[in-house]
């Protein structure tokens, strides 16, 4: 079991020092700080750019594109809503369901942030070590008038880059909330039910756009 | 402003029949239901609730959410000038429930707040107590409940009122009412207009989720009652909930992990909010 484990950790470091070699660097910022400058990039965008004030859904897809995807680490995110599903999942199979989560997600987000006005970002209290591989930063988005919203995000720390991998609005993890919606999916129709769930949602999202 | 023991009593008790009519007529409805209904640990009533659910979604359709939609067309100043009275009418309960949870300073700044906007912000309509650093707050007595050590019991859709929890429900039914100024209203014509008026507003206030519900929830009933029971047990914790621990994440090595630490420390409690969510088994069915 012990010569099983470090079999498997050497294993891992193998993979992780040929994957560092292969990507680019990302500056080793603090997870506080790396999110404080990419929500308030974001926020800075929506309020300069008037297509997005209006609607223009495929500024919206780009802003996401070039400024949030690179810091979101989509597969951990599935891999972990999917949960006991996600060992019996093939590499097809997986790449399937991150790619249509995201699809997914990054929709319904892009939704949301069309109707983002004048919102600012504040830090709240960041506790962690200098350590620590899992972090959760939190901020609240407050409107210039009214209520501040909740804003969470849990980091984890890849090959010396953070990457998101959950987020929590107004005190529900967007993960936890799709746990036991795709298990339900997975005990009706294995894990091919899920795809093909989420396929179907995707492309009937789509219709209703150009409808 | 009077209390009147009376009427109280009256309308709780055609609130009870009501809701038990709207109970029966809900659950011999037809709801689609997914075969592993009522599996889940949280929510052992998920026939009746779904069934409920779905009368809920019908009665939203037709009558409250386009009410809602009008509303909404009313300036931005007059919608928010009704937001805040109505929360202003929730300040008591916000001071006595942070008060029965241990908060003595959270309960001094209520009440200071509800004064301030009551007089000065023109019975709520205004909120100058934020600009003055009296933060708002939003207890209930179901929170309270939680603080105690209760955990949410089983998950239930009331008639009419929507999602809640065995907790949340005797908070709503049988104690908020007691402290919301709006029940001690002593001119029925008035009273109940209010009340209208605060649920068109609170519907009208989440019209912008039922677009991003519709589009990211697989099964909508699902993603509510786990946004629900995710959010309150949040609210408990006012906002920092110990980090629930690690159910199977899917990792191959899952086993060989150590368990995942709580990032951040909430008050410590040890009834049954925590021993409900150190089960492994309550997320997977």
């Amino acid at each position: 079991m012990l010569l099983l484990r470090s079999l498997r950790a050497f294993l891992v470091s193998i993979a992780a020092l040929a994957s560092a070699g292969a990507l680019a660097q990302a500056p080793d910022a603090a997870p506080d700080v790396l999110v404080r400058d990419l929500t308030t990039t974001v926020l800075e965008t929506i309020k300069a750019d008037k297509a997005i004030a209006s609607g223009d859904v495929a500024r919206v897809q780009k802003l996401v594109d070039e400024k949030i995807l690179p810091y979101v680490d989509f597969q951990k995110m599935t891999q972990l809503a999917v949960g006991r599903g996600w060992r019996s999942a093939t590499p097809e199979q997986r790449a399937a369901l991150t790619r249509e989560f995201r699809t997914l997600l990054v929709r319904t987000y892009s939704g949301a942030l069309s109707q983002v006005k004048d919102h600012q970002v504040q830090m709240r209290p960041y506790r962690a070590q200098a350590t620590d591989t899992d972090v959760l930063v939190r901020t609240s988005v407050v409107p210039s008038r009214g209520e501040a919203i909740q804003l969470d995000y849990r980091l984890e720390k890849q090959n010396s880059a953070w990457k998101i991998y959950d987020v929590n609005v107004l005190g529900v993890w967007l993960v936890e909330n799709y746990k036991t919606q795709f298990a339900s999916e997975i005990s009706a129709g294995g894990v091919d039910g899920l795809i093909k769930s989420l396929t179907e949602r995707n492309r009937a999202l789509d219709t209703s756009k150009k409808a | 402003m009077q209390c009147n023991g009376d009427s109280l009593r009256n309308s709780l008790r055609h609130l009870w029949r009501a809701s038990a009519l709207l109970l029966v007529l809900g659950a011999t409805g037809c709801a689609t239901l997914p075969p592993n209904a009522g599996q889940d640990p949280r929510d052992p009533w998920e026939k009746v609730n779904r069934n409920v659910f779905a009368f809920n979604e019908g009665l939203d359709a037709a009558v409250l959410k386009p009410v809602a939609e009008l509303y909404a067309k009313l300036p931005d100043g007059v919608r928010e000038c009704f937001s805040n009275a109505f929360s202003n009418l929730r300040g008591p309960s916000t001071a006595i429930n942070n008060a029965l949870q241990g908060k003595p300073d959270e309960a001094v700044s209520d009440v200071g707040r509800f004064l301030v906007n009551t007089t000065f912000g023109l019975v709520g309509c205004f909120d100058p107590a934020t600009d003055l650093g009296l933060e708002r707050h939003r207890e209930d007595f179901g929170q309270t409940l939680g603080v105690w050590g209760f955990g949410p019991g089983p998950f239930v859709v009331l008639p009419v009122l929507g999602p809640s929890s065995v907790r949340d429900a005797v908070g709503i039914l049988a104690v908020e009412p007691f402290l919301d100024l709006n029940f001690y209203i002593d001119y029925p014509g008035v009273e109940y207009s209010i009340l209208a008026l605060r649920i068109v507003n609170e519907r009208a206030e989440l019209l912008p989720a039922d677009r991003l519900i519709s589009e990211a929830a697989l099964d909508r009933y699902s993603f509510i009652r786990d946004g629900y029971l995710q959010r309150r047990r949040s609210l408990v914790y006012d906002g920092n909930p110990p980090r629930e621990p690690e159910t199977d994440d899917g990792d191959e090595a899952a086993s060989q992990k150590p368990p995942a630490e709580p990032a951040i420390t909430g008050p410590a409690t040890t009834g049954p909010e925590q021993s409900q969510s150190t089960d492994p088994s309550a997320k997977l069915p």
